[in-house]
Order: C-alpha cells, then sequence, then structure tokens
C-alpha cells in the first residue's frame, strides 16, 4: 500500500477530521492546494493541481468542497490535501496528505539491473 | 609605561592589553566566554586576560618582535569576567577577537585558535568553553549545510511531521545479508530512515562493500512496496580520506540518498565530505561520536552548543542533538538551546537556556538535529511537544526489539507518531492527553498496543550534568 502523507498509517480521515487540520493550517496562515495522479510513484513529484492554491479561503468548509469536487471528478486516482508555508526560511511544502485513494491502489515492483562486480542498477517501476 | 611593557621577562597578561574592560565588540569579532575555575590566588582579571593571551598573541614572557607587529589589533581582549551564579570559585571570561585572526572556511583553524593550547593554561585548574558568537561576516565564509532541512524535505516528499529512524541492533556482529534483512524489515514497517551505528565501519565481521549491497537492496525494496523515498545512513568513517570518498561514491553509485561520517574524522574531514555531499545530492549524517568526552562536564571542556555551532558552519544535513527523556545525558533547557542553535536563523540571548550570545545565521541552512538513544513510542507526546517536526526521532532498540518483530516495531512507531501529530493539530494538549491518544491509537495497532505494554513505563530520570547557571525564573533573595 502506498504510505505517503502525514496520516498514511491511520485509519482514513473523515471530513471532520481533516476540517480540524485544515484549520490548523489556517491558523498558521497556510494556505491550502489539492493535487491528484494515478501515478504516486516515489519520485513523481508534480502532480496535477486541482486549479490554484486556495490563498485566500478562511473557510475550511470551502476547502473541504474542493476535496468533494476533486475526489467526484478524479475517483480513480489519489488525492493528496497540503498546506505551504510562504515565511521567509521555509518557503515550502507544511502539511501534506491522502485525501482519497483509488478502489484499486497502485502497486510498484523493483526492477534490478546486474553489473560487474555485484553492482546492481535499481529501478522502482509501476506493476499495476 | 611603554619601557616597563617592552622590558625582558614575565608580566602579568592584564599588564600587556589582554585585559580590556572598555573595549566595544565590534560587529565583526568573534566572541568566546569561557568558564574559568582558576587556580588560588590568581585574580579572575588576569585568568581572563591569560585565556584570551594564550587563545591568541601570547607567549609566557615578553617578546620584543611583538613590536614588528600591530600587535593591539591581533591580541584577543577579555571585556568582561563576572562570577558563575551560585558556583563560588568559578568565573565566565567574555573575550573578543578579530576577524583577522581566523582562516575564512576553516573550522579547523577556529578551533585550533580558540581552543588549540589554552586548555592545559596551569595557572587555571578547569576552562569550559560556553559558548561562542560568530560574526555574520565569517559565517559568511562557510558553505554550511550541504542541503538543509528544507531541501531535505523536498527530496524525500515527506512534510508535517518529524522523519523516523532507527539505528541498526546488535551494533557489532551482524553479517551483511542479516543486517540489510533489519534495514528492509524496519523501513518497509514505517520508518523513514535506518541507521549504522558509529562504530560500524569496515570491520572482519562485515565488510562495508558487503553492507552497502545488501543495505540498498533493503532500501529499494522498502521503497517500491510503500511509494515512499526511504535511506540508509551508510556510514563511511574510514582510516583515510581516500577511503572515505571511495566509499561514499560507491553508496552515490547504488543510489543512497545519505552518507554519515562520525566526528572522530575531524573537522577538516567532515567540511570535505560537505563538499563532496552537495556536489552529488546526497544528505549527510553527522554522529557525534566522542563529544561527551569533552561536552559533557561542565567545569572544563567545551559545551555541545560551541560544537552544534562548528557543525553548522562545517556542513552536515543531520546531529545528533540530545532527546531530553532519553538514556543519555540531556537537561531540557540547554537542549533546547542546542536545537535553536541548530534548526533557527536567528537566536536571541537566552541565559536561562545557556545562550550567552544572539548568533545571526545569515540564512545559512538549518541542521536537521536527531533525537537517538533510549527512546520508545510511549514518549511519543512528549518528544512532539519537546522538540515539533523538524527532527529525527530515532527508534533503536524500541523498533528492532518489539516482540512482534521489526516491521511491526517499526509501524507502532509511525502509527504513534501520526496519531500524536494528528492530535496535536486537532488542538488537543499533547502533555495532558498524549496517554489516551496513544491508547485511542493502538486500539486498530496491535503492533503499538504490545510496544506500549513493553516499554510505557520506561523512563530515564536522572539528573542532569550540563545544565544553564541562570534560572529561567529567578528566586527573589
Amino acid at each position: 500500500m502506498i504510505t505517503q502523507g502525514m496520516f498514511a498509517y491511520l485509519p482514513p480521515l473523515t471530513d471532520a477530521e481533516i476540517a480540524e487540520q485544515v484549520a490548523w493550517a489556517m491558523d498558521h496562515g497556510w494556505p491550502l492546494s489539492l493535487e491528484h495522479t494515478d501515478d504516486p510513484h516515489p519520485r513523481n513529484t508534480y502532480w496535477s493541481m486541482w486549479d490554484l492554491p486556495m490563498f485566500d479561503v478562511g473557510d475550511p468548509a470551502a476547502v473541504l468542497a474542493e476535496v468533494r469536487r476533486a475526489r467526484d471528478a478524479f475517483p480513480d486516482h489519489y488525492v493528496r490535501l497540503n498546506a505551504y508555508d510562504a515565511r521567509l526560511g521555509r518557503q515550502t511544502t507544511a502539511m501534506s496528505f491522502l485525501v482519497h485513494r483509488p478502489a484499486v491502489e497502485a502497486t510498484y515492483r523493483l526492477v534490478r539491473s546486474e553489473g560487474a562486480d555485484r553492482r546492481i542498477a535499481y529501478t522502482v517501476e509501476r506493476a499495476r | 609605561m611603554a619601557e616597563d611593557r617592552w622590558g625582558a621577562g614575565v608580566l602579568a597578561y592584564a599588564d600587556m592589553g589582554y585585559w580590556q574592560p572598555d573595549y566595544v565588540p565590534r560587529e565583526t569579532d568573534v566572541l568566546a566566554v569561557f568558564r574559568m575555575t582558576p587556580q588560588d590566588g590568581v585574580p579572575p582579571e588576569e585568568a581572563g586576560a591569560a585565556v584570551a593571551g594564550e587563545s591568541s598573541t601570547a607567549t609566557w614572557t615578553v617578546v620584543w618582535t611583538d613590536r614588528l607587529t600591530a600587535h593591539d589589533h591581533y591580541q584577543a581582549k577579555c571585556y568582561r569576567v563576572e562570577p558563575v551564579p551560585g558556583t563560588p570559585g568559578q568565573f565566565l571570561a567574555y573575550i573578543a577577537y578579530d576577524l583577522d585572526l581566523f582562516e575564512e572556511g576553516s573550522v579547523a583553524n577556529l578551533t585550533s585558535s580558540i581552543i588549540g593550547n589554552v586548555f592545559g593554561f596551569k595557572p587555571l585548574k578547569a576552562l569550559r568553553l560556553e559558548d561562542m558568537r560568530i560574526p555574520v561576516a565569517y559565517v559568511k565564509t562557510f558553505a554550511g549545510p550541504p542541503h538543509g532541512v528544507v531541501m531535505e524535505r523536498e527530496y524525500l516528499g515527506k512534510y508535517g511531521r518529524p522523519l523516523l529512524g532507527a539505528t541498526v541492533k546488535p551494533k557489532l556482529g551482524l553479517s551483511a545479508r542479516n543486517y540489510g534483512r533489519v534495514v528492509y524489515e524496519a523501513l518497509r514497517g514505517g520508518l523513514d530512515f535506518t541507521k549504522d551505528d558509529e562504530n560500524i565501519n569496515s570491520q572482519p565481521f562485515m565488510r562495508w562493500r558487503d553492507r552497502f549491497l545488501f543495505g540498498m537492496e533493503a532500501v529499494n525494496r522498502a521503497c517500491a512496496e510503500t511509494g515512499e523515498i526511504k535511506g540508509h545512513y551508510l556510514n563511511v568513517t574510514a582510516g583515510t580520506m581516500e577511503q572515505m570518498y571511495e566509499r561514499a561514491d560507491f553508496a552515490r553509485d547504488l543510489g543512497s540518498v545519505v552518507v554519515m561520517v562520525d566526528l572522530t574524522v575531524g573537522y577538516t574531514a567532515i567540511q570535505s565530505m560537505s563538499a563532496w555531499a552537495r556536489r552529488h545530492g546526497v544528505l549527510l549524517h553527522l554522529h557525534r561520536a566522542g563529544h561527551s568526552t569533552f561536552t559533557r562536564q561542565k567545569s572544563h571542556g567545551v559545551s555541545f552548543r560551541v560544537l552544534a555551532k562548528w557543525l553548522r558552519l562545517a556542513g552536515v544535513d543531520h546531529l545528533h542533538a540530545g532527546t531530553v527523556v532519553g538514556k543519555l545525558e540531556g537537561d531540557p533547557a540547554s537542549v533546547s538551546g542546542f536545537y535553536d542553535v541548530l534548526r533557527k536563523d536567528r537566536i536571541e540571548a537566552d541565559p536561562s537556556r545557556g545562550l550567552y550570545f544572539e548568533q545571526e545565521w545569515a540564512a545559512m541552512a538549518p541542521v536537521l538535529p536527531v533525537a537517538s538513544g533510549g527512546i520508545h513510542a510511549g514518549q511519543m507526546h512528549q518528544l512532539l511537544d519537546l522538540f515539533g517536526d523538524d527532527v529525527v526521532l530515532q527508534f533503536g532498540g524500541g523498533t528492532i526489539g518489539h516482540p512482534m518483530g521489526i516491521a511491526a516495531g517499526a509501524e507502532a512507531n509511525r502509527v504513534a507518531l501520526e496519531a500524536m501529530v494528528k492530535a496535536r493539530n486537532a488542538g488537543r494538549d499533547l502533555l495532558r492527553e498524549g496517554p489516551d491518544v496513544l491508547r485511542a491509537a493502538a486500539r486498530h495497532c496491535p503492533a503499538l498496543d504490545a510496544a506500549l505494554a513493553t516499554w510505557g513505563q520506561v523512563t530515564f530520570d536522572y539528573a542532569s550534568t550540563d545544565t544553564p547557571d541562570v534560572a529561567a525564573t529567578p528566586v527573589p533573595a
């Protein structure tokens, strides 16, 4: 199972629990954004953006509405909710966790290319 | 006066210009504060002047060759001496050094100057370097950490929570194949990193190359299974720089995201590995092996907060900085000061946490502190409260000693961590409600339930040796 994000080892967050996390981000002045993909490869940095970051949204319910719209639009994708910290010295993602998984999870396999002196070059490749 | 100053023979250091109570330190001066225990009969101002002299230009007698130099420029100035609160016989000496005394970008030179000779000086019973202020002008001559906290998180794709690690145990004796098994189980179970211990280099029971090969097989298997980027700190510490480069190059070729070195390799070797790590995009983990020989005792040595500053300059991405609640030395106030030294861009002076000077890092990348040594899942609420998100929490025994196996130990730690971050963000009071949060999380995770049953009551409550002298809340007289 893909275990990316802050809460991958917990039971899926309910919408009410997602709203609590959104409120925490808003309390810190971190705008929320959504991204989705059907290829959560560990090196796939750039998931598709779901619209622009919600810079001026102060109501967790409005973010929740976008989460639901993104899930409905891409039921077979992974959807992650991010919070961004633009402060000097950070200027990077502050939070990121999955808010939707597809019914059939992506799996990856390790491809080994054997070289001299027992060296192996590894590639992580989509299995399903 | 001039004649007295330059006559052949021995003169008090204070009379040679090393005691200057009116001196106002310049913005570009390197500042140091020493804890001195002078021999009986040695006045504290003379002791402070002697420390300034012996750590800069002076020798035991007057030399006429000083007169060939602008000696008052090169000599360090002791500008303040004050008694250590509540500790008779000990004094703090504040000393200013002109920037001109130090080679650009060389921790070796900085330390040879400041602690090179003076710690064996007979008129002092003991001496400790408590803190330093590195001026921005000098900071800017160092490259600093090769990546820093932001780059590391973006590289790993991990945000909003502490990272989790474990040191492979037993430290010595495992074959390379068995060693890789521990790495694989711990990483697939939920940890972000596993770690070689400081004394795992290349011994007869396991040579470095074999460990690297089996270790990277383990790391890559775990990445493919979880869809996460994971790493194992491959320790490249060796007898020569050439061997270290060979090992680091091999780790890079196998795709490792991180290598490690021990403090025992020395400041110059650390700076060389730092440049290598930035050149190759590999994170650099530093294990502070040996530091307690000189950081722990309050009366003599070098405080860890000074070592932390030197290592941020030298340029490491990770540095062990204490756990407070674990098995190794660590007073809470002092450790909080160490974490600030590593993580913040600007630090205000705060004697209650042992921070004698303000420190401006001028955008030098922060170091990710590592909390390691005798910590377990049952302390997760305390650890998150103490250290926040930018830290690696390393549970070695607390992962590998789990009664259901290594992967279960890793899972227990990850579940405990995620549950605690979720609860904190939802506004819960960690210190009050933390144990309840853990118990609730354990209801859907048998591995965490077993971890709490095994270690829930384990604590290491001993008095700290290295504590600040100034209490946070002074008691009225």
